[in-house]
């Protein structure tokens, strides 16, 4: 290309490309889907109580602060809580199935198996013993992110190949060391597989436990709002969820990367 | 370490380095029952010496090289390394394998550090010698480069450098050279035998190529599949240094031409006519 540096509006045209091209295009998907859902419900007379305007969804976060923001952070605290649980637990049981065969062969098949029983439909269990409190939220929390971490975590602990462990031997090198400088850092990467679809199940987890039962929380304002009819509520309510779950997936991304450097930067974390 | 029972010192100057007394192995419980890898098999190597193991898959050259590293131990029979019979994995040498086998997570100079790091060497040492080896394969610069920075044949100079950095007296290597192009594998034998030369390292090589264990080796120990055993034995008598071009003198190819009938006669190659 030969550029005519003396031509303004041709240094405008190179000058916007660049703009556009600097932030991902997904994100100008998205623009161009808000502009148009927004043109849709001025141009057609949509009434508020059937699909509000982004621009009115935009005002009822603005005037609703007061009422989201605290029960944004019960949400939060619920898959906060849950999650780490769900790792303390999951890791160190994914280590005990690789290196111990009757774990293995007692617990690894009833976790599979476990998976099949839906978790909405324990809810109300865990209600009844738990109370409308944080405590059964947390737990189906545990629940829905615990297996993926598992999974991923016993296949991540299983990639060291014989002759990885060959080569430690003739090495010298003893079990701690095994671990810790050939079977971790191999696993690393699917451990973080499960742990980034963990953060996606986790924030599922916390909205189905409020929607079966609680008094506060992101997931009983949609419940209340859908009652009410309050459509603008309701997706204010949900916009902030998913924020939530969005930053949630970044920060654990984001982590990954500064734990994995070796690794090159693959599918979910884009170009941007 | 766990090498036992040593001679005096006295024997070990005329004692083979490396001494194979009717070693097999039979592998049990398989899906087809019990599987005879190795049938009784000797064979002394003397220090220094540079033994290439040529045979067709299945021949029991890689449940050999595992035996001498004492990864597995013998069905029957011993092997002793200067007269110390092995009876646990030996930690005495360097091992190369068909794969690379580089950690991911390491840059190239810490992948070879690995190896005085797990013995709890010193690393200031460590460093420098990883340094000179990095130097002798041509990678200075790519201290720093992760594996998946570099191509098949760097990869394979890495290992080889792990494998020398503890100063073995025995290096093992099985088919280090079996996924590369062939010019690759051309320039990495060349590397190989100027490593060699600077240090007294016996060296057991398992490969495919006929041309490739002539041109490395003093000896070439030719193996026979199923129950594998040893076929024959021939004495490479070439000068050293060894040069490329020394593929095409008489005597080079008067060895593959002996070696191509010892594998006709085995079965196998088979040809028309």
């Amino acid at each position: 290309m030969s550029a005519v540096p003396d031509q303004p509006h041709r240094d405008f045209g190179e000058m916007l490309r660049r703009v556009l091209t600097f932030v991902p295009p997904a994100f100008w998907t998205l623009v161009a889907l808000v502009i148009f859902w927004q043109a849709i419900v001025t141009l057609r007379n949509i009434p508020e109580y059937i699909l509000p305007a982004p621009s009115q969804i935009a005002d009822e976060i603005g005037s609703y602060w007061h009422r989201l923001l605290p029960n944004a952070l019960v949400t939060l605290s619920e898959i906060a809580l849950g999650y780490t649980l769900a790792v303390v637990i999951a890791v160190p049981l994914a280590v005990s199935i690789v290196y111990s065969l009757l774990i293995q062969r007692a617990i690894y098949p009833l976790i599979v198996l476990s998976q099949t029983v839906p978790k909405v439909a324990v809810a109300p269990l865990l209600l009844t013993w738990f109370g409308y409190g944080m405590t059964p939220k947390i737990v189906i929390v545990i629940m829905m992110s615990f297996f993926p971490i598992v999974i991923n975590s016993v296949m991540g602990l299983r990639a060291t190949t014989p002759e990885m462990l060959y080569l430690a031997k003739s090495m010298g090198a003893n079990g701690w060391q095994i671990f810790w400088k050939f079977r971790l850092p191999k696993a690393l990467p699917s451990i973080f597989a499960g742990l980034r679809l963990a953060t996606v199940l986790s924030v599922i987890g916390a909205i189905i436990a409020e929607f079966i039962g609680a008094d506060s929380g992101l997931g009983y304002l949609i419940l209340i709002a859908g009652a009410n009819f309050d459509i603008a509520r309701q997706f204010a309510a949900i916009i902030i969820i998913t924020v939530i779950g969005m930053a949630f997936f970044g920060l654990i991304s984001k982590l990954e990367r500064i734990l994995i450097p070796w690794r090159e930067q693959t599918e979910l974390s884009g170009e941007g | 370490m766990n090498m036992m029972t040593s001679t005096s010192a006295a024997d070990a100057q005329d004692d083979p380095h490396i001494r194979i007394e009717n070693v097999s192995k039979v592998f049990h419980g398989g899906k087809k029952g019990d599987v005879e890898a190795l049938r009784p098999v000797s064979l002394d190597i003397k220090r220094g010496e540079f033994v290439s193991v040529l045979g067709p898959s299945g021949c029991g050259k890689s449940t050999l090289l595992m035996l001498l590293s004492g990864l597995l131990s013998p069905s029957a029979g011993r092997i002793s390394v200067d007269g110390r019979q092995i009876d646990g994995p030996n930690s005495n040498l360097g091992i190369v394998f068909q794969q690379d086998v580089l950690l991911d997570w390491r840059g190239a100079l810490d992948n070879i550090l690995l190896q005085e790091e797990i013995r709890g060497a010193d690393m200031k040492k460590a460093e420098s010698k990883a340094h000179d080896l990095l130097e002798m394969v041509s990678l200075t610069g790519f201290e720093d480069a992760f594996p998946r920075e570099l191509s098949g044949g760097m990869r394979q100079r890495v290992s080889i450098c792990r494998a020398l950095l503890h100063e073995p007296p025995l290096l093992l290597m099985d088919e280090p050279f079996g996924a590369l192009d062939a010019m690759t594998r051309d320039q990495l034998q060349i590397d190989l035998m100027r490593l060699c030369a600077k240090r007294d390292i016996t060296v057991f090589f398992i490969t495919h190529s006929i041309s490739e264990a002539i041109f490395l080796s003093d000896r070439v120990v030719v193996m026979k599949p199923r129950p594998g055993r040893i076929e024959q034995i021939l004495d490479i008598d070439l000068p050293r240094p060894r040069r490329l071009a020394m593929r095409e003198d008489p005597q080079f190819i008067a060895y593959v031409r002996e070696l191509t009938e010892t594998f006709k006669s085995l079965g196998v190659f088979r040809e028309e006519n």
